[in-house]
């Protein structure tokens, strides 16, 4: 878990989003799945640093949260690192499993039972 | 790393779905995490300013610095095609804010609740109940102490007979699963009654 430390941190994530604070597209969750995109398509532009480094930890799917977590960096820093990434084909985005009130799905919540009774 | 059959090497993500661990300041929810994840909780921390803050303005940043809120949350795997997330949402009411982002698309919620302090999980019954999300409460027992009945409890916090309330301890895995499982319960129980028929119709296993 991170520390404690957060002196300064707030300010220097977003100078690897050149400055930018908002995503361009909005379908990245804290669940939602990230994938790296293997093989990499070609003439896909130069990833920087932070962007290799999101690359590598998302050979095997995993959540943007934990992305986050691993990085080190806050949420919304990490989704715009993937935003580039998806626009440049480098990744995948898999949504979470749509939840709804209305129209309950019983296939998913009994896939859950028995997933949390093997716990 | 050429390989002969290169489309399909990009793997196939999981279905993935959460669950909220809620409650006020210090009732157990990274604990409760924590004993169910099959990872160590994992942290994030996010600026105030994902709550749609301007940030573009860089005067002030004394002030963002000592406003991050931070978040824990674990993973099960229920299989190789569906993952659960925990989150522990954030207790201190300045964090409200975050727990309608967390709500969007969640299963449901456990409220975790100390009996010796109970008013501190109050305004997180107050938000499931008021929009609708379904929830179960977990009695904490500090030090496996549990001085009511789940009734008890449950008449005292005024919930409707559909809540369950189970007594737990949040530092036991066991203990955190039957909690995970009776609200799985409680949303199947509530999906089969709204269908009417009064039975599962869909295959159950």
């Amino acid at each position: 878990m991170s520390g404690g430390d957060t002196g300064g941190r707030l300010v220097r994530p977003f100078t690897l989003t050149g400055g930018r604070t908002r995503p361009s597209r909005a379908d990245f969750t804290l669940i939602t799945t990230v994938t790296a995109v293997d093989p990499p398509p070609e003439r896909a532009p130069r990833p920087q640093p932070e962007q290799l480094r999101i690359l590598r930890m998302c050979a095997e799917p995993v959540a943007v949260a934990e992305l986050a977590a691993r990085l080190d960096l806050p949420v919304s820093v990490v989704v715009i690192l993937l935003c580039d990434l998806l626009e440049a084909g480098r990744i995948t985005a898999r949504a979470p499993r749509p939840v709804t009130r209305t129209t309950p799905d019983l296939d998913l919540l009994e896939k859950v039972r028995d997933g949390l009774g093997r716990l | 790393m050429a390989g002969s059959d290169r489309a399909a090497r990009t793997p196939t993500a999981p279905d993935t779905v959460k669950i909220l661990i809620a409650g006020g300041f210090g009732v157990g929810k990274t604990t409760m995490v924590g004993s169910v994840s099959e990872i160590a909780p994992l942290r994030t921390e996010e600026p105030l300013t994902v709550a749609g803050l301007d940030v573009d303005d860089l005067a002030g940043i004394e002030e963002k610095r000592a406003t991050t809120v931070a978040l824990d949350f674990g993973r099960i795997t229920i299989g190789p095609d569906l993952v659960l997330y925990l989150f522990g949402t954030p207790g201190q009411q300045r964090f409200w804010f975050m727990w309608d982002d967390l709500a969007v698309g969640a299963l449901g919620a456990v409220v975790l609740l100390d009996v010796r302090r109970p008013r501190a999980s109050f305004a997180a019954l107050d938000f499931f109940e008021r929009r609708g999300i379904p929830f179960v409460v977990g009695v904490n027992g500090f030090f496996g102490r549990h001085p009511y009945p789940p009734e008890r409890i449950r008449d005292a916090l005024a919930l409707p007979e559909d809540v369950q309330v189970l007594l737990c301890d949040a530092r036991e895995r066991g203990s955190c699963r039957d909690v995970l499982l009776a609200l799985i319960d409680q949303l199947i129980a509530a999906a089969v009654r709204d269908d009417g028929t009064g039975r599962l119709t869909r295959r159950t296993r």
